[in-house]
């Protein structure tokens, strides 16, 4: 089988990070902070590989969009097993603002650009939790999508994917070329194996600019306020249900 | 958004390749080096930080969550080993051609410091394994070498290396375990003492006496599991690094071809010493790892902790105590890592700072381990916090492998053999 599969990877502040905000309330401390791989990127680069591994695909490309930084992503994708990657350079205020419109474009563009058959993203980022690149990226190329996928086969050319919805699992055949998301359960990323960190460092990484693609990375959105959570309150013991219901009427719950 | 990785995994090996568990790691902290002065991963090249992240993620999927269970039940990981081999860990400065990953005695320095971090015991057991997989690929010929290194390097193959005895511990150019030339065998007698993993590794790297006293009749052979002769004593209890068995090996009339010899006869004491110097470096950085995560460790209960209506991380002697631990273990690496250049570049000065990297790092590291305890307060002594396992553990590394006392007689004389 001839495909190529384009995976998205984001370069997010590392899940185990307690987030800071910013003093002028812009956004989060992310200077000096430990970034890695998106999780649910990990997740959609080992589905990848599997199915290269399976020999159902011919070639993986990994794709992040960032300043300088975000080849170290790249870089961990190729250890994992992709290919070979493309960095989409997008820096300073353009990267504060990039936001999922954009990089669906970018990976649009890319997906007709490298002629590509799948692309797998991760559900959603840790920083943002948007859940909305992989559904724009499809609507963008008129293709059909499987989102938060526990579980992608192929079946005579189509795509089987069973879905995590609130009801349960859907299972669904799609047409290839797709977009398929990642959940959690979809499979448990490898660890980069030592040999392939060294293998990695000999494939390449491509630059392009979003401008290349004929992409306007401008936002259309403006971040107003960025605030931590309130704190959690103490709670009030009541010695009766009539206080019980006294308080909840008082504080207009009910 | 956490939340979403603190879902109990379970672990899932598959046909493919080793997956990770993301397991929610309980009372224990995420021992991933956020904090910026003293973050391990400065100062690396972007490959480096490569092989450090999956040590980091590997300790803290595959080991640290077990490492209370193996000290207390004094369990051999061999399976978790066994994975770590699958990516690498087997043989991480061994040739690529017998099967090892070829990396620099730096990036081994950066690998076990951050293994270290799930579980002292454990790496401190995978380095000298290392070490005795690099000795037959340094000094083995070309059989020895495609014998022995890949399964060492896969770990299908587990190792011990045999110098020490019950008479001739720092003294160790004394040791008397005889081999005895006879026909194309040499008939080994004597014993081993405090050998790590003794009883249960496959292959055994001996010195033994074949010629005149003093290092120069000592020559090193590669000795088999199940070769007649040889038996091993009781598995000893000790105060820490209980996830490894040691034990004393015994050779009673025990054969051991000719061609499992290393080198040549009389070489066995350099080639031993040779191997010791990497090995010094391995032990340092595994009390880098503990000492980094035990920093960790007391600045999170600093930060919890309230005494006297304010968190500890309010007393100026305790935020004093913890700059300290910080810097004491900056230093410590800065020198480790120094050393572990100057030996993989060949420098003359190696031996020295190897022994000086020793010496310092297990020296400060137990008092970095030990202070963060003390931090804990009662807390610290439980066995319920992984605090005391750290101290236990790397007490150990200032007296194996070299004591530091002996440490300090290499230094010696390389500054007063100069004059």
């Amino acid at each position: 089988m001839s495909a190529r599969v384009l995976v998205g990877v984001k370069r997010v502040i590392d899940y185990a990070v307690k987030i800071r905000v910013k003093p002028d309330h812009t956004g989060v401390v992310t200077d000096g902070v430990k970034h890695s791989m998106n999780p649910f990127c990990e997740i959609a680069v080992e589905e990848a590989v599997r199915l290269k591994e399976k020999k159902l695909v011919k070639e993986i490309v990994a794709v992040s969009c960032g300043p300088q930084q975000v080849q170290e992503t790249i870089r961990t994708a190729l250890a994992m097993g992709a290919d070979r990657g493309i960095h989409v350079e997008v820096s300073g205020k353009d990267y504060e603002t990039l936001g999922p419109l954009q990089v669906s474009k970018i990976m649009a563009a890319l997906a007709k650009k490298e002629e590509a058959d799948l692309i797998i993203l991760g559900k959603q980022a840790i920083d943002d939790d948007c859940n909305q690149t992989g559904q724009m990226t499809a609507a963008l190329l008129d293709w059909p999508q499987g989102t938060f996928a526990s579980e992608l086969t192929l079946e005579g050319g189509k795509l089987k994917v069973v879905r995590e919805v609130d009801g349960g699992l859907e299972t669904i055949m799609i047409n290839m070329p797709a977009v398929v998301t990642a959940d959690l359960r979809l499979n448990t990323p490898r660890y980069a194996t030592l040999p392939n960190i060294m293998k990695a460092k000999k494939k390449k990484i491509a630059n392009v600019k979003p401008a290349d693609l004929g992409v306007d990375v401008t936002s259309r959105l403006e971040v107003l306020n960025v605030d931590e959570p309130a704190q959690r309150l103490a709670g009030v013991k009541v010695e009766t249900v009539e206080d019980l219901v006294g308080k909840l009427k008082e504080s207009g719950r009910i | 958004m956490a939340a979403a990785m603190a879902l109990v995994r379970g672990v899932r090996l598959g046909t493919y390749n080793i997956g990770r568990s993301h397991s929610l790691i309980f009372n224990s902290v995420q021992r991933r080096g956020i904090s910026a002065c003293i973050d391990p991963s400065i100062g690396l090249s972007d490959e480096q930080k490569e092989f450090q992240k999956v040590a980091f993620d590997f300790a803290a999927n595959e080991m640290a969550p077990h490492m209370a269970e193996w000290d207390q039940k004094e369990i051999f990981p061999v399976d978790a080993m066994k994975k770590a081999a699958q990516l690498g860990f087997g043989g991480i400065y061994v040739n690529p051609d017998v099967g090892g990953s070829g990396l620099s005695r730096l990036d081994t320095s950066i690998i076990f410091e951050a293994l270290s971090t799930g579980c002292v015991s454990t790496t401190a057991y995978i380095s000298i394994h290392n070490m005795c997989a690099w000795m037959i690929d340094t000094f083995g010929n070309k059989e020895q070498r495609e014998k022995y290194c890949p399964d060492l390097c896969s770990m299908q193959k587990f190792a011990s290396y045999c110098l020490t005895e019950p008479g001739s511990g720092s003294d160790a150019a004394s040791l008397s375990t005889s081999a005895k030339l006879q026909g194309d065998h040499y008939i080994l007698n004597g014993t081993k003492a405090f050998i790590s993993g003794g009883g249960d590794t496959d292959v055994y790297v001996v010195m033994c006496r074949t010629g005149v006293k003093g290092p120069k009749g000592i020559s090193c052979l590669v000795v088999e599991k199940e070769t007649p002769g040889l038996s091993f004593g009781k598995k000893e209890k000790k105060v820490g690094w209980n996830s490894q068995p040691t034990r004393a090996v015994i050779f009673e009339d025990c054969a051991v071809p000719v061609t499992n010899r290393l080198g040549a006869e009389g070489e066995g004491f350099s080639i031993a010493m040779k191997g010791l110097n990497g090995g010094r470096i391995n032990i340092a950085s595994c009390s880098l790892g503990a000492a980094h995560a035990s920093v960790l460790l007391a600045r999170d209960h600093m930060c919890v902790r309230k005494q006297f209506g304010e968190t500890l991380s309010n007393s100026q002697f305790l935020q004093f105590k913890l700059a300290e631990m910080a810097t004491k273990l900056v230093a410590s690496r800065l020198l480790v890592r120094h050393a572990a250049l100057a030996l993989q570049d060949g420098r003359p000065d190696a031996v020295s700072l190897c022994s000086m990297a020793k010496l310092f790092a297990t020296d400060e590291c137990f008092s970095i381990c030990n202070q963060a305890l003390q931090i804990h307060g009662g807390y610290g002594y439980l066995k319920d916090y992984a605090v005391q396992q750290y101290v236990r553990d790397i007490r150990v590394h200032q007296i194996l492998e070299g004591t530091n006392e002996v440490m300090r007689m290499i230094i010696a004389r390389s500054l007063l053999s100069e004059s």
